[in-house]
């Protein structure tokens, strides 16, 4: 019994090893979530534009500096009164399926993303009135009004030009299939195992590529991501808890890379939104700016995520142009308590409800004890995320922790949020004066307009703060030290151009 | 024996109904709401409307369970709205994953608490029942994912042996699948190992009493011969029902294993579908499951009736 118990384990380790050799030739990546629907038209999670951008080219794209850049197109042209687009395609770019990408298929795309039901690109192009085939390699966009952030929305899923010719084939299975003009065309799909891709050999951008396949694996613990990291069975992991930073960097065998989000943290006040809001910090703003104050944003980073996110207060990452350029404001327990007296609210309690992820509730703890410097009574209320997103929209609490992953155009930060009626705020938080500059920030075509409009919606926001913005995460990724070439992208989206390995 | 049979079946239907209006409606007490978990970040009311009409999410609770048994009873599970895929599809591709890693955790559980329930009974009140009483002990009350984690440290991140985690298909490579089942079947018999352990133990010290056992003594058998053929063939009743009853345990056991060591099985399914409010995927991996456990049941009973005459009454 012993032998054999010995000569199955050595048989185990060999079977190991052997496993290790036969990943040779492909990257493996550890993702966080297993992606939904692999249809850029249909596609609403994060993880899934991680896997698109190896498989979908966008006719635009950002530089990791956030500057626009052509991929699919090669160029633009703003009509004078700002109302249509003209975009140039790039010649002799090939789908998966060997047909050509050109005007039609653009059009083709777009009216999809318009018409499809469930199309969740269709409130990004809502201002979008008809697509037009100027010539095989030139279409023409018209809107209702002028769209400013209308070419960075086609530099996200909006923008993934796909085959034609496979979406009719597949109609609603084509997420089962897709076929995109990208540079790794897809493989397989394993639901929560594994989405297999590999090298497009007709890729139009092929000199940049170096990798033959790449297999994505949804594993959602960070510290499993990590071990598998570590033990070799993957060669890329996105997402390291910063908490894991100096046990990566202390890895001879690893390297990582980092950079600040577009996104943020904060927490979103219920001002508006049925009974709850008529709680001490959803009636009164000055209830609210006392809160703000009495939170020491870099202690709260420092504690929480070693000091490796950046503390702020503002709803646009450090990276993007439209992040205004001041300190973040010093903690100022004194003034708050000033405005606590001048509210008749000495002691107001806060229901704070945390997404129940173990470093959020952190979050909420050390929001819970500086508050309570100030004289709040925090009580904080631990909920599954999807629990906490219902009650929120449906106005049944008070304040609630959360995070947005951000856009590339500051539009996509705020408009929603603080817009009168926008879907995503939940607080019914409405000023006709933010809405006015909102309009100017959508519709303006130079960035000055743009930034000062913006510049006054920030203005409005930091008084009466219907969010209050906590800090920035930084993306963070770790790999093995046979990786070259990997840069990272602000919007915490892996592309493998020029990424070799070993 | 038929009328036994067909008796067992007969409560097996409206078993069966109860089980699926249990699933549906204790589905409905989870807080969310599913288009809105469904709908991503970006909650566009147009999407949330869309997945609302699709999925019959606006229909009151009878319509929709309406909806759902009527089409389970033509064969049709649903679809999952997260990744648009049949759930009976899914729920096929997932089911061989799941079933070898519980067999292969049934095999190391019988392989470790057979042999000790044994030692530990005819060595009785010795060092060697003391340990494996304290090694059963230990695997009942050792938590799935903690031993899990472990292990991954040992034997993938220190030792590199074996995968930290995921799931190759036996025809992609023998080895390669048993190297990444063996430690979550290990977790996973771990806890069964030890019941088995103690069940056998108190069975054999029963049998082992017997007056049977004594003449076989009496006759001069080899100690051998009357512990595996006299004690043990007598004590393993209770144990083959055991057996199928943990077999159920090992599927529920399986949703924490298999999210350690992310396997895409059964439980990784159910659970991300939980967390997605993937309900119709929730519902039908429940249903496959409850299937299963109630048909494990009835398979013990009718094995129970074979070897003893007494219950077919």
């Amino acid at each position: 019994m012993r032998g054999l118990i010995g000569s199955g384990l050595i048989a185990l380790a060999f079977a190991g090893a052997l496993g290790h050799c036969a990943q040779a030739q492909q990257l493996r990546v550890g993702l966080q979530e297993d992606p939904d629907v692999l249809d850029p038209t249909i596609s609403r999670t994060f993880v899934g534009r991680v896997v698109f951008a190896s498989m979908c080219d966008k006719l635009f794209d950002i530089t990791p500096d956030l500057k626009l850049v052509p991929r699919l197109a090669t160029g633009y042209e703003w009509s004078p009164d700002q109302k249509s687009l003209t975009i140039k395609l790039r010649d002799g770019v090939l789908f998966q399926d060997g047909t050509k990408m050109d005007a039609a298929a653009v059009k083709y795309t777009l009216d999809r993303d318009l018409t499809l039901p469930g199309s969740t690109r269709k409130s990004e192009l809502a201002g979008v009135t008809g697509i037009e085939v100027v010539d095989p390699l030139t279409v023409k966009i018209a809107l209702a009004a002028p769209f400013a952030p209308l070419i960075a929305v086609l530099s996200d899923r909006a923008g993934m030009i796909i085959s034609p010719k496979a979406a009719e084939a597949g109609a609603a299975a084509f997420g089962n299939h897709p076929v995109c003009a990208g540079p790794f065309k897809f493989v397989e799909r394993v639901p929560q195992d594994r989405i297999v891709l590999e090298r497009f050999p007709d890729y139009w951008d092929k000199g940049h590529i170096k990798l033959d396949r790449i297999t994505y694996l949804p594993i959602p613990d960070s510290a499993v991501r990590l071990a598998n990291l570590k033990s070799g069975d993957l060669d890329l992991i996105e997402r390291v808890a910063p908490t894991d930073l100096d046990e990566v960097k202390s890895n001879p065998k690893l390297i990582t890379a980092s950079i600040g989000e577009l996104g943020y943290q904060g927490i979103t006040i219920n001002t508006d939104n049925g009974p709850q809001s008529k709680s001490p910090i959803g009636s009164d703003e000055r209830v609210r700016q006392a809160f703000s104050l009495s939170i020491d944003r870099e202690a709260l980073v420092q504690v929480v995520y070693n000091g490796f996110f950046i503390a702020d207060d503002q709803w646009t990452g450090p990276a993007s142009p439209f992040h205004i350029k001041r300190p973040v404001p010093a903690r100022d327990i004194a003034k708050a308590k000033a405005l606590l007296a001048a509210a008749g609210q000495p002691h107001p309690t806060v229901n704070l409800t945390v997404p129940n992820t173990p470093t959020l509730m952190q979050v909420g703890q050390v929001i819970q004890s500086m508050a309570a410097e100030a004289g709040f009574d925090v009580k904080l209320q631990a909920m599954e995320f999807a629990s906490g997103l219902a009650a929120s929209s449906k106005g049944e609490l008070e304040a609630l922790v959360l995070a947005w992953s951000g856009r590339t155009d500051p539009d996509g930060n705020i408009y929603s949020f603080v817009s009168c009626g926008g879907a995503l705020n939940d607080g019914k938080y409405c000023n006709k004066e933010v809405d006015t500059a909102l309009q100017t920030g959508r519709t303006a075509s130079d960035f000055a307009a743009r930034k000062a409009a913006y510049d006054k919606v920030t203005e409005i926001t930091d008084k009466e703060l219907p969010i209050i913005y906590l800090f920035h995460q930084q993306w963070l990724w770790a790999m093995s030290k046979t990786i070259k070439g990997f840069t990272p992208y602000p919007d915490g989206i892996i592309r493998f151009n020029d990424v070799t390995k070993g | 024996m038929r009328r036994f049979i067909l008796h067992r079946l007969g409560i097996l239907i409206p078993t069966l109904i109860f089980v699926s209006m249990m699933i549906f409606a204790l589905q409905q007490l989870l807080p969310g709401d599913p288009a809105l978990a469904l709908a991503g970040e970006e909650r566009d009311p147009q999407v949330i409307q869309y997945l609302r009409a699709r999925y019959h999410l606006d229909q009151p609770l009878p319509v929709r369970y309406a909806y759902w048994i009527g089409g389970v009873l033509h064969g049709d599970l649903g679809e999952s709205i997260r990744i648009q895929r049949p759930v009976a599809e899914l729920v096929l591709e997932k089911l061989p994953v799941t079933g070898e890693l519980t067999v292969l955790a049934m095999i190391i559980a019988l392989a470790i608490g057979i042999p000790a329930g044994i030692v530990a009974a005819v060595k009785r009140g010795t060092a060697w029942d003391v340990a494996a009483n304290a090694v059963a002990l230990w695997g009942l009350s050792t938590p799935n994912f903690w031993l899990g984690i472990l292990m991954i440290l040992l034997f993938s991140v220190h030792l590199g042996w074996l995968p930290a985690s995921g799931y190759v298909s036996p025809f992609e490579s023998l080895w390669g699948n048993l190297a990444t089942l063996i430690m979550p079947a290990f977790v996973l018999g771990n806890a069964i190992a030890a019941v088995i352990m103690r069940h056998t133990r108190s069975a054999m010290l029963q049998v082992m009493r017997s007056d049977y056992v004594r003449t076989a003594r009496a006759k001069g058998l080899s100690e051998r011969t009357v512990i595996l053929k006299h004690g043990l063939r007598n004590a393993l009743g209770p144990v083959i029902t055991l057996g199928a009853l943990e077999f159920g345990q090992l599927l529920s056991g399986a949703v924490l294993t298999e999210q350690v060591f992310t396997i895409p099985g059964f439980g990784k399914l159910v659970v991300d579908a939980v967390f997605n409010r993937d309900y119709a995927v929730v519902q039908g991996v429940v249903l496959c499951t409850a299937s299963f456990y109630i048909l494990l049941n009835l398979a013990a009973d009718l094995l129970y009736a074979a070897i003893n005459p007494r219950l077919r009454a």
